[in-house]
């Protein structure tokens, strides 16, 4: 090979798409290069004119503009232009010009067509919209065996079922036949139509009601001295928690963490078909998430709890490192923050006495989006039941509430600066108070009451009695999507943040051309997303409060259009994933970890994928603004 | 005197020059090399296929040192085409010198498997036929060229060329400011091509290799026209 074009070579290797090339394609494209040069300020290419070549920056740096003017992009050493051109007419749709004076090197037309049929990840790389980032994303999920792996793989053996008109002890035999720990209880069915109900391979029709554990008969049995032959259905504790065989490993692990179990019943459709136990998972995957649940709720005081922080972040910074995905990440995280919460409620409540009246801890953003980092806020309100007397009740639980948030805040969950919590008396309220805020803030949409209010609309039972969240949930998932001043008024403010260009260089590229040091990644980009979502999924009655659970009802309902939930739920778990990898970079450099991220410390890939996801919000916020107009006054 | 300035003087211009010689020689390759012509003066210089030329020496003087590579890479105000270029390893008459062979990077073995100038000055002659040569600093190229040409055939080979270095020198040496910095005791900029080429914002390459220097010049040059003149400047305000 000649040193120019080792030069060249050598230059182009170290920038995607080539840097990912195979050396003899690499060698093929650096040989076909020509080159041209560009004074600042003069145009490259104009609209409508013939694309013969893949440009190439070698130095320097240029603007592309959109049909209006507008500016779409800037580039600079190491970026391609004109890919886009080249894919589709062979005709420049976006006018380019140099901004400083600019070396380009031009890859041929025909070596771009051969370089994209003989290399996948080049073909991705250059093709139109979406597909980088989109692979990105895909390749990651693919990578995940969490994800990937069913949860049927896990179980090894039926399940030891026997009739709960059984006594334990014929139980206790059937298990030690049996080498188990765990047996569930039938009963035999009517016909009727309920979730456990299904029929076995003779036909004969079951329904599913309860679990025994080696621990409940020695809880419940030997402990306190009863009888061998007590029926099970006395000792059976209903409310039984199951999975479908066709989920997710990683959702079989959320399940147990969210409700503190350790064995959890397979069912196919409705007939169980298996008991997977968490050391099956963790056997399959080691994952601290499951062992620290578990030492928070064998922690015995706040102090105690508090010292498990640097535990929290060891386990974040493990999942990110293991390559789990954002919605893995924020679904064990908020594990965490929720048990977190019920074990200091239980603190509480030992101290305070058994509460006088129910009431649920309610939570909002990202606890009860289940998308929760490594650094948030505490965001918690009281539901009270509606027997609520100030006189009697107000002190016990404005003393709980006291203590849960001073709880959290010792914990690494510091106060919410906007005041929602449950220590503010306005956010500890019975049911029925609830029920006329949202009733008010959804019938009388003032937008800068709702820019505070929207906290509340992302909403979750953490402790106590979920129906009253429940029905806060019910009442806004109906009444919010028929009242279309509502959904204007929370449309326009999803507006107010909005996302960067992109990132150039050691610097943030703003829509008007100015410059910025960092990025808040959370603020103009993660939030503004969550605020999008949130509206549509409103607007469709979703019940859902996670970001993809909502756009998957998004979808369902189809409020976008084709293709558009795909790329807001590829751009969301990259936004996400970049804000996770920054923060665990950081708590591994000592640093405090925040949502502050320097342009340069990101990879030339990643600008590309950012520069998408930025995009693809920047789109969906048009969208929103065209699907939920404000009324004209 | 170089022999490229004197022909200027003497002559009435570089068509007529090449006219005589291509029906005086006897030299085929002379012949083809002259009988491309080249173009009429005031050709603007956007449609004038030009070829930058690089060669590395053993040293200044074209009696004493000599040839040991020689790089061209084609193009024009457009582009640039590097793999169309050309690039050979010349044979010295006599052995390298220890510090020479450092100083360009060629190997012993290299020059050693070489052939000698007189074996590939057809095909030197063949590539530059049709093209206005560019090079950076014109002291050299045409010299060497012209003396080997005159060992190996008994004939001058004489051509116009554009020089990027003297371009550089218009601007950044002459004028009233510079005098004024002159005065003031102020060092002149330099004008040496990895120099040159910064203050257009082009890359350092690394340098000591007759090719990679062309393709360097020819960059040089599509900034200097792009930085200083209209694309239609007539060649006879630029070449020499």
């Amino acid at each position: 090979m000649e040193a120019e074009i080792r030069e060249i070579r050598d230059h182009m290797g170290q920038y995607p798409p080539f840097d990912g090339l195979r050396d003899e394609l690499l060698d093929d494209a650096a040989s076909a290069v020509e080159i041209a040069y560009f004074k600042a300020g003069t145009t490259i290419s104009e609209r409508d004119q013939p694309v013969e070549a893949l440009s190439y920056i070698r130095s320097g740096a240029v603007e592309v503009y959109l049909h209006n003017g507008q500016l779409y992009n800037r580039l600079g050493e190491g970026d391609i232009f004109g890919q886009f051109d080249l894919l589709r007419n062979r005709q420049v749709r976006f006018p380019v010009q140099a901004i400083e004076d600019t070396l380009l090197y031009l890859i041929p037309k025909s070596v771009f067509d051969r370089l994209c049929a003989a290399d996948d990840n080049f073909a991705d790389f250059v093709e139109l919209s979406g597909s980088r980032l989109k692979s990105t994303v895909e390749q990651s999920l693919r990578d995940n065996d969490m994800i990937a792996t069913r949860v049927r793989r896990l179980i090894s053996r039926l399940p030891v079922m026997i009739e709960e008109s059984a006594t334990v002890q014929a139980a206790a035999r059937l298990m030690t036949d049996n080498d188990v720990s765990s047996v569930l209880l039938l009963k035999p069915g009517n016909g009727e139509d309920s979730d456990r109900a299904f029929s076995d391979a003779e036909g004969r029709q079951w329904l599913l009601t309860g679990m025994i554990t080696d621990k409940d008969l020695r809880q419940r049995i030997i402990a306190e001295g009863a009888s061998g032959q007590t029926p099970l259905s006395i000792i059976s504790h209903g409310n039984l928690i199951t999975i479908q065989s066709d989920e997710s490993v990683n959702e079989a692990m959320l399940t147990m963490l969210r409700n503190n179990i350790q064995r959890l019943p397979v069912l196919h459709r409705r007939r169980p078909v298996g008991v997977v136990h968490l050391s099956d998972i963790v056997r399959y995957e080691t994952n601290n998430s499951v062992y620290l649940v578990n030492n928070i709720f064998n922690r015995t005081s706040v102090k105690a709890l508090a010292r498990l922080t640097p535990e929290v972040r060891a386990s974040f910074v493990r999942l990110v490192d293991e390559g789990a995905t954002s919605r893995m990440i924020g679904g064990a995280m908020s594990s965490v923050g929720r048990s977190l919460m019920r074990r200091l409620v239980e603190f509480a409540e030992a101290e305070l006495g058994p509460p006088p009246i129910p009431y649920c801890i309610m939570v909002h953003g990202s606890l009860a989006r289940n998308d929760q980092s490594i650094i948030t806020d505490q965001d918690n309100a009281m539901v009270l039941h509606d027997s609520f007397d100030a006189e009697r009740h107000g002190e016990y639980f404005r003393e709980l509430a006291r203590r849960v948030s001073d709880g959290l805040d010792a914990c690494g969950y510091p106060y919410c600066k906007g005041g929602v919590m449950a220590t503010n008396d306005l956010w500890r309220q019975p049911l029925a108070r609830w029920k006329r805020y949202f009733s008010d803030w959804i019938a009388k949409p003032d937008p800068q009451r709702l820019l505070h209010s929207s906290i509340f609309f992302d909403l979750d039972a953490v402790h106590g009695e979920e129906r009253f969240v429940e029905e806060l949930q019910d009442l806004i998932a109906s009444r919010a999507k028929a009242s279309p001043l509502f959904l204007a008024a929370l449309a326009r403010n999803a507006l107010g943040r909005t996302p960067p260009l992109g990132l150039f260089r050691t610097f943030v590229l703003e829509k008007d051309g100015r410059h910025n040091n960092t990025i808040n990644i959370k603020r103009r980009g993660i939030a503004p997303m969550n605020d999008v979502i949130r509206v549509h999924a409103l607007g469709v009655g979703s019940r859902a409060q996670n970001g993809f659970e909502r756009l998957d009802d998004i979808s369902r309902a189809g409020a976008l259009p084709a293709g558009q939930t795909d790329k807001l739920s590829y751009a969301l778990e990259y936004l996400s994933m970049v804000r996770m990898r920054h923060q665990a970079q950081e708590i591994k450099n000592d640093h405090e970890p925040d949502n502050a991220m320097q342009p340069e410390h990101v990879s030339d890939v990643e600008r590309h994928n950012l520069k998408e996801a930025f995009q693809i919000l920047s789109n969906a916020q048009k969208f929103l603004r065209f699907r939920y107009p404000s009324p004209s006054r | 005197m170089v022999p490229g300035e004197q022909q200027r003087q003497e002559s009435p211009g570089w068509q007529e020059y090449f006219a005589r010689q291509a029906g005086a020689t006897t030299t085929p390759a002379l012949q083809a090399f002259y009988a491309a012509g080249v173009p009429d003066e005031e050709r603007p210089i956007h449609d004038i296929p030009l070829m930058a030329l690089d060669l590395e020496t053993t040293g200044m003087d074209p009696r004493e040192h000599a040839i040991v590579s020689i790089g061209m890479v084609p193009f024009d105000l457009r582009v640039i085409r590097p793999s169309a270029g050309h690039y050979w390893v010349v044979k010295p008459p006599r052995p390298l010198r220890e510090e020479s062979i450092a100083f360009h990077r060629i190997t012993h073995s290299e020059v050693e498997h070489a052939p000698p100038i007189a074996a590939i000055l057809g095909e030197v002659l063949a590539a530059l036929a049709g093209h206005l040569v560019v090079v950076h600093y014109r002291n050299i190229e045409r010299p060497f060229l012209d003396a080997a040409v005159m060992a190996s055939h008994g004939e001058h080979c004489l051509f116009p060329l554009i020089d990027t270095m003297a371009l550089e020198a218009r601007w950044e040496r002459q004028g009233r400011l510079q005098g004024i910095k002159r005065l003031l005791g102020m060092q002149p900029l330099s004008i040496r091509l990895a120099d040159s080429r910064g203050r257009y914002g082009l890359p350092n390459y690394s340098a000591h290799h007759a090719k990679v220097d062309a393709m360097a010049t020819a960059e040089l040059f599509q900034a200097q026209m792009a930085r200083h003149f209209r694309t239609d400047t007539p060649v006879s305000e630029l070449w020499f």
